[in-house]
């Protein structure tokens, strides 16, 4: 294989995995912008989102495409609800406690997906029985002569799709201001009269959606499904979102497509680091953090005392 | 607070509290020869608990550094020490990928193994605390989270050190009653002396604010990073008793990986984060519950009926009964109070009265 061709490969290969870092750091990076919370449990929401769809298709046979939104719609109203039960009751209290009830509330997903799943894994392909479908899994194209899986090439337009969706909701819509609004000055928005703790739990919802997207895309790539499949992923889509800038949203396209390239293209030239390959971002995000706190997209913070 | 305050003589106190130390001597003497395998085998990992929760609580309870690396430091201390008390034949055997020759003929005593756990775990965190102690808040939790994980996959990966995936297996069970409440002994009394000294003072008002505590001319960093460092040395030594009382160590995420972090987390929350006593609390009822919630995953008979065995139905108890601490009772089981002497005296005969609590 020569150059060239190896790098297109692995260019698209990047360009997949960032998208995918990306949509779920969105959700982290909206949740943290409003209220300062690392939801530890977002990358659980996502497994919880892939295991929804994996028994819509096996239990009701149904087609893939409503497996699909039944899993976001179900993560949507999970992550909902998650919020209402563990994070709302702790809105005045020190941002620790939030931060500690998330921990728990991941590890309450994880071996709840244990308890009621299973810890076996199993294979996510089982949702396509028709022949048609199954074309999107095995059909690849050749691209300027390198080898690229049609998947790739609709993981990464729908991926495109969501995002043109999602700034449309936040830069143009009623609720988007609204979020954005309470980002910057709760109690202010408030008294604006807008319903606070409603638009917290539909920035909830919507980043479990997106999440729950990302993750049925992630399980037709990496085709098995477990209970702690989303903690690696949700660990470097957070990463992602502290790289570009948490908070903001166009940091999060940046800061996972970055981790994506960085990690795809570091194994693929450097092959005996592969093994490293999740230590990677974790040191990437130790540099960053004490470089550029702030991240590459992100606003300086001030500390008022 | 009242104007009249009991309190009892520091004579009173000393001798009390050799009376506590010996009666409990006794106890685990009697345990010791009185209790059968498995209750012994929970005793001790009661103590072992006791210093990973002790140790942590010194670190995210008393100076408000909110680390989650705390797994990562007891895999240090894990691997030190087996590494020192496998016999060079015994590693021999189970090195299959090969073996370091500097590693090879490194041998030590328990002892010696275990104080070069806890040393070696100290100096991990003191390299990783220049960069790590300059964030706050959930930075600092998860860069700290961020560090024990490259630690682990490091174990994965660094197959002529630790083994990789295999890990070390048919480690001697050294770490009897003695051994352990020895270092359990150990560790309070260096933790408290030191959160009674006037660096525990200071430790205490960087956890209240950090830049009060500049102002006052406290050097922050330098504190934090002492906390760190002598937390991340009793994680080290409860990581040594940890893998001579599993026997085993490897790099799995069930093992000593994040979910280890999140038990150790849970002990220091349930007792009240910032209470050393509260610390050995929530280490023993965490220890119970978890031995006692082990029966579900057997089958077991619920009023008459036969339910299967639940694998996995630990954790999630666990983990809901957490959650549900976290919201209703934030300040746990003792807050950031200690069960003292002076406390007890206090709350059984001097009647507290109404309105006092603050």
């Amino acid at each position: 294989m020569n150059q060239e061709v190896f790098f297109l490969q692995n260019f698209f290969n990047a360009l997949m995995l960032g998208g995918l870092y990306a949509l779920i750091a969105v959700g982290y990076t909206m949740v943290y912008g409003i209220l300062r919370l690392i939801n530890f449990a977002h990358g659980d929401i996502m497994m919880m989102g892939v295991y929804f769809a994996f028994y819509t298709a096996v239990l009701f046979s149904s087609p893939p495409l409503i497996a699909a939104i039944v899993a976001v719609a179900g993560a949507a109203g999970l992550g909902f609800l998650i919020d209402r039960i563990a994070y709302k009751p702790l809105r005045n209290a020190p941002r620790i406690s939030a931060l500690i009830t998330a921990i728990g509330m991941s590890f309450f997903l994880e071996s709840f997906a244990v308890v009621v799943f299973g810890a076996v894994q199993k294979p996510f392909v089982q949702i396509f029985k028709t022949k048609e479908s199954k074309v999107i899994l095995n059909k690849v194209l050749m691209v300027g002569g390198a080898r690229i899986p049609l998947l790739t090439f609709l993981v990464i337009l729908l991926t495109l799709a969501i995002f043109a969706v999602l700034f449309l909701i936040v830069y143009k819509s009623k609720i988007g201001m609204a979020m954005r609004a309470i980002s910057m000055d709760i109690p202010t928005t408030a008294l604006m009269g807008i319903n606070v703790d409603g638009v917290i739990g539909f920035t909830f919802a919507l980043g479990s959606a997106l999440a729950a997207a990302s993750g049925i895309m992630w399980a037709m790539r990496y085709p098995n499904v477990y209970p702690y499949m989303g903690f690696m992923p949700g660990m470097k889509a957070f990463i992602a979102a502290v790289v570009g800038g948490i908070g903001s949203i166009p940091g999060a396209v940046v800061g996972g497509l970055l981790l994506g390239f960085i990690e795809i293209f570091t194994v693929s030239y450097f092959p005996t680091m592969s093994g490293y390959r999740d230590a990677f971002s974790f040191i990437i995000l130790i540099l960053i953090l004490m470089f550029k706190p702030s991240g590459i997209l992100g606003k300086k913070a001030i500390e008022k005392v | 607070m009242s104007m009249v305050e009991k309190k009892l003589s520091t004579k009173t106190q000393v001798i009390l509290t050799l009376l506590f130390i010996l009666g409990m001597a006794l106890l685990l003497w009697w345990a010791d020869k009185g209790f059968d395998s498995y209750k012994q085998r929970v005793l001790r990992l009661i103590g072992i608990y006791a210093i990973m929760a002790v140790s942590l609580n010194l670190i995210n309870g008393i100076t408000g550094i909110f680390s989650l690396g705390h797994a990562g430091f007891i895999l240090i201390g894990a691997y030190t020490a087996a590494i020192l008390t496998l016999t060079p034949s015994e590693k021999a055997m189970s090195y299959l990928f090969g073996i370091q020759p500097w590693i090879k003929n490194l041998h030590a005593d328990f002892f010696t193994a275990t104080l070069a756990g806890g040393f070696m775990a100290a100096l991990a965190a003191f390299l990783i605390g220049w960069p790590v102690l300059r964030l706050t808040g959930d930075y600092l939790a998860i860069a700290s989270l961020g560090f024990a994980e490259i630690v682990r996959i490091w174990a994965n990966n660094a197959l002529t050190i630790t083994n990789g995936p295999l890990g070390l297996k048919a480690i001697p069970e050294y770490s009897n009653i003695w051994w352990v409440y020895g270092w359990l002994l150990f560790t309070v009394v260096f933790i408290a002396s030191l959160v009674y000294s006037s660096y525990g003072r200071a430790l205490k008002a960087i956890r209240e604010s950090r830049i009060a505590a500049e102002s006052m001319g406290i050097n922050v960093f330098k504190h934090q990073l002492m906390s760190f460092v002598v937390g991340a040395f009793f994680a080290g030594i409860s990581g040594s008793l940890y893998a001579h009382w599993l026997t085993t160590v490897d790099p799995r995420i069930t093992t000593m990986g994040p979910m280890l972090t999140f038990y150790v987390l849970i002990m220091i929350v349930l007792g009240g984060l910032g209470s050393i006593t509260g610390s050995l609390i929530g280490a023993a009822i965490f220890a119970i519950l978890f031995e006692w919630l082990r029966d579900l995953e057997q089958p077991f008979n619920f009023f008459g009926i036969t339910v299967p065995g639940i694998p996995g139905i630990r954790i999630l108890v666990i983990s809901a009964l957490f959650i549900a601490v976290m919201i209703f009772w934030q300040r746990g089981i003792m807050g950031r109070e200690e069960l003292t002497w002076n406390n007890l005296y206090k709350w059984l005969f001097a009647r507290r009265k109404e309105g006092e609590k603050s």
